[in-house]
């Protein structure tokens, strides 16, 4: 753990370089690739990825072709884009509103996670103020509160002010996210130079001028890595929403998802679980699109985490 | 992460980098004030709500009445709660372990560097971290399916006929595999992020002593990954104790096996929002919460001791 800092400094810059090619490795030359080690590894990508290509199989067939056809294989009928048209016109195109909202709650919710966890990291990084350990002490503390234990509480209390059944339920309570503001403050530590801040006050810069553009550009690895994981927290909430909300105008898409499942166990029912797995599917493109296209950054992030744990 | 920043942060002011902070000022309030704030009012507020509510019963007859510590002895005596409590205590034992030896065994294996496509191991086992619960949970529930779903079809395909995965021995089990599913390639992450920082120099040094694969492991790897571990075991803790979205979804495709209490937080939920209990259903979530700090916290405690 704190180990780890000085030994990685210590380490001469010299022998950097005969191991320009392979840089992590200790051992002359690349270790030894092992096919059994690969295949054995294997088995695990494998029980990973069962699941997305039954999605994507299962997208692809109509009501009936689901019952009739092999999970991973197609059906005699190729019904892919009539799913996805009929997701989108079922029930007045609810599907349609379910995914504003949902984009709502992330851009607000997430964004405005991020934001705070940003501001909040830099000033737990970088500056001493009175309450300092106060407010690390309050926040580690009451995150080892379960966070379901706030659920209801916190729905009595909305109800009170009238916030329940709006947006607002579910957007302010995604705007903390205590490892958001750890992985912040980690990280502001390491990638601001004290000596910069200083040179931009001696320059005259006011600290609100220090953070923008100074501070700030050099955070932007941890601010995607914070951002990124404050979007699938409030892209896939699902407990908060569900206490929150009843009117399903607002739902997010877990909710609406799940809404129409429910509704092939009442008696009468609609059964429509096509649209429920295609609807599935187009819930869970986004997400896994952005991690892929924005892997450098978060992978960055992430490892800078773990330097100090 | 939280339970374990105290100690990092006491083990970084004296050997930390050294960070040249300007003199003590409210100025670092202005930065941290924005999250303070909201924290309070998503926190703190309802915490103090929770308490308070856990002190009163709200009778039809007579109104709301306190009743200082009677909802927390009944609580104590709660069979339906405790029974709940037992089975995701069962769950931890059982599934956290395989989950996160999983997730460590990968690590290690893309660590090492003696994959064919490391990389693409990397990415696509994390994938599933990407796939919200309610996408997770029905999947699995339909290919749980012994008439439509991927065990219906290998039981027609291979003339078998598979247990039901949804019976009420097996759902427990059913969901511990979608937990499963859903978190390997999380920790796993964690783990390889870990791994990634460990000094090549000891790696050298122990090449030079004539250490094999398996002795830099467990004398080098896993011991500098100890904090990584001992976080991934409380978060998994705390998931397992909070287990709510997958049994609650799943309720709908195994109604006969999953009960409204199946969990503790289940219960709490059932509690107040189908029993309009909610001092009593605050006074659970209470309990299990602290039911909950006092395993994290010993979980730490042994994980930090241990070779330290």
């Amino acid at each position: 753990m704190a180990t780890t800092t000085p030994v990685r400094q210590s380490t001469p810059p010299k022998s950097a370089a005969p191991r320009l090619r392979a840089p992590r490795r200790h051992i002359p030359g690349r270790p030894r690739r092992s096919v059994l080690l690969t295949v054995l590894t294997g088995v695990v990508l494998v029980y990973s990825l069962l699941p997305l290509v039954w999605l994507l199989f299962s997208a692809t067939k109509s009501q009936e072709g689901l019952a009739r056809s092999f999970g991973l294989w197609l059906d005699s009928d190729f019904d892919l884009w009539a799913n996805i048209a009929d997701t989108f016109a079922y029930q007045d195109g609810v599907f349609v509103r379910w995914l504003l909202n949902t984009l709502l709650y992330v851009v607000v919710g997430a964004g405005g996670a991020t934001f705070l966890a940003v501001l909040g990291g830099y000033a737990l990084a970088k500056f001493d103020f009175p309450g300092k350990k106060a407010v690390f002490a309050v926040v580690i503390g009451a995150v080892a509160v379960p966070a379901t234990a706030l659920a209801v509480p916190t729905f009595l209390l909305f109800s009170k002010v009238g916030l329940t059944d709006t947006p607002w339920a579910v957007i302010i309570p995604s705007l903390i996210s205590p490892f958001g503001l750890y992985l912040m403050w980690v990280f502001a530590s390491e990638a601001i130079p004290t000596e910069l801040m200083e040179a931009a006050r001696i320059d005259g810069a006011g600290e609100l001028r220090t953070f923008f553009q100074v501070a700030l550009p050099l955070l932007a690895p941890g601010t995607v890595t914070v951002l990124l994981f404050t979007t699938v927290a409030t892209w896939n909430n699902y407990f908060l929403p569900l206490i929150m909300l009843k009117d399903p105008d607002w739902y997010p898409l877990t909710l609406g998802l799940d809404a129409w499942n429910k509704q092939a166990q009442t008696s009468d029912g609609d059964v429509v679980t096509n649209l429920v797995l295609t609807g599935s599917l187009l819930t869970v493109i986004p997400l896994i699109a952005a991690f892929l296209l924005l892997q450098k950054y978060w992978q960055s992030g992430l490892s800078a985490g773990s330097v100090k744990e | 992460m939280t339970t374990l920043q105290p100690s990092a942060a006491i083990g970084r002011s004296p050997a930390g980098p050294p960070v040249r902070r300007t003199r003590r000022s409210w100025k670092g309030w202005g930065f941290i004030g924005p999250f303070a704030l909201v924290f309070a009012v998503v926190f703190l507020a309802p915490l103090a709500y929770s308490v308070h509510l856990s002190l009163f019963r709200t009778q039809l007859i007579g109104g709301t009445r306190f009743v200082g510590l009677e909802n927390y002895q009944l609580a104590l005596q709660d069979s339906q709660f405790w029974d709940g409590v037992f089975r995701v205590g069962l769950f931890l034992l059982i599934q956290v372990p395989i989950m996160l030896g999983v997730a460590l065994l990968v690590a290690l294996a893309i660590d090492s560097g003696r994959l064919y496509g490391k990389d693409f191991f990397r990415i696509t086992v994390f994938l599933p971290y990407a796939v919200p619960a309610v996408v997770a949970t029905l999947m699995w529930g339909f290919m749980y399916g012994t008439r439509y779903g991927l065990v219906g079809d290998i039981d027609s395909a291979l003339g078998v006929s598979l247990p039901d995965p949804l019976s009420a021995d097996l759902v427990l089990a059913s969901i511990g595999n979608i937990v499963t599913w859903e978190f390997v390639g999380y920790n796993m992450l964690i783990f390889y992020a870990a791994l990634r920082v460990v000094p090549h120099s000891l790696y050298e040094a122990a090449q030079i002593d004539g250490a094999g694969q398996w002795r830099v492991i467990t004398a080098i790897k896993l011991p500098a990954i100890r904090g990584a571990l001992v976080i991934a075991t409380i978060f998994s803790v705390i998931g397992s104790f909070q287990l709510f979205n997958e049994p609650a979804i799943l309720q709908k495709l195994a109604p006969n096996a999953i009960t409204t209490d199946f969990t503790p937080n289940y219960y709490t939920y059932s509690l107040s929002f189908a029993g309009q209990q909610q001092n009593y259903s605050a006074t659970v979530a209470i309990v299990m919460g602290v039911i909950t700090m006092i395993v994290a916290y010993v979980v730490q405690l042994r994980g930090m001791r241990k070779g330290a």
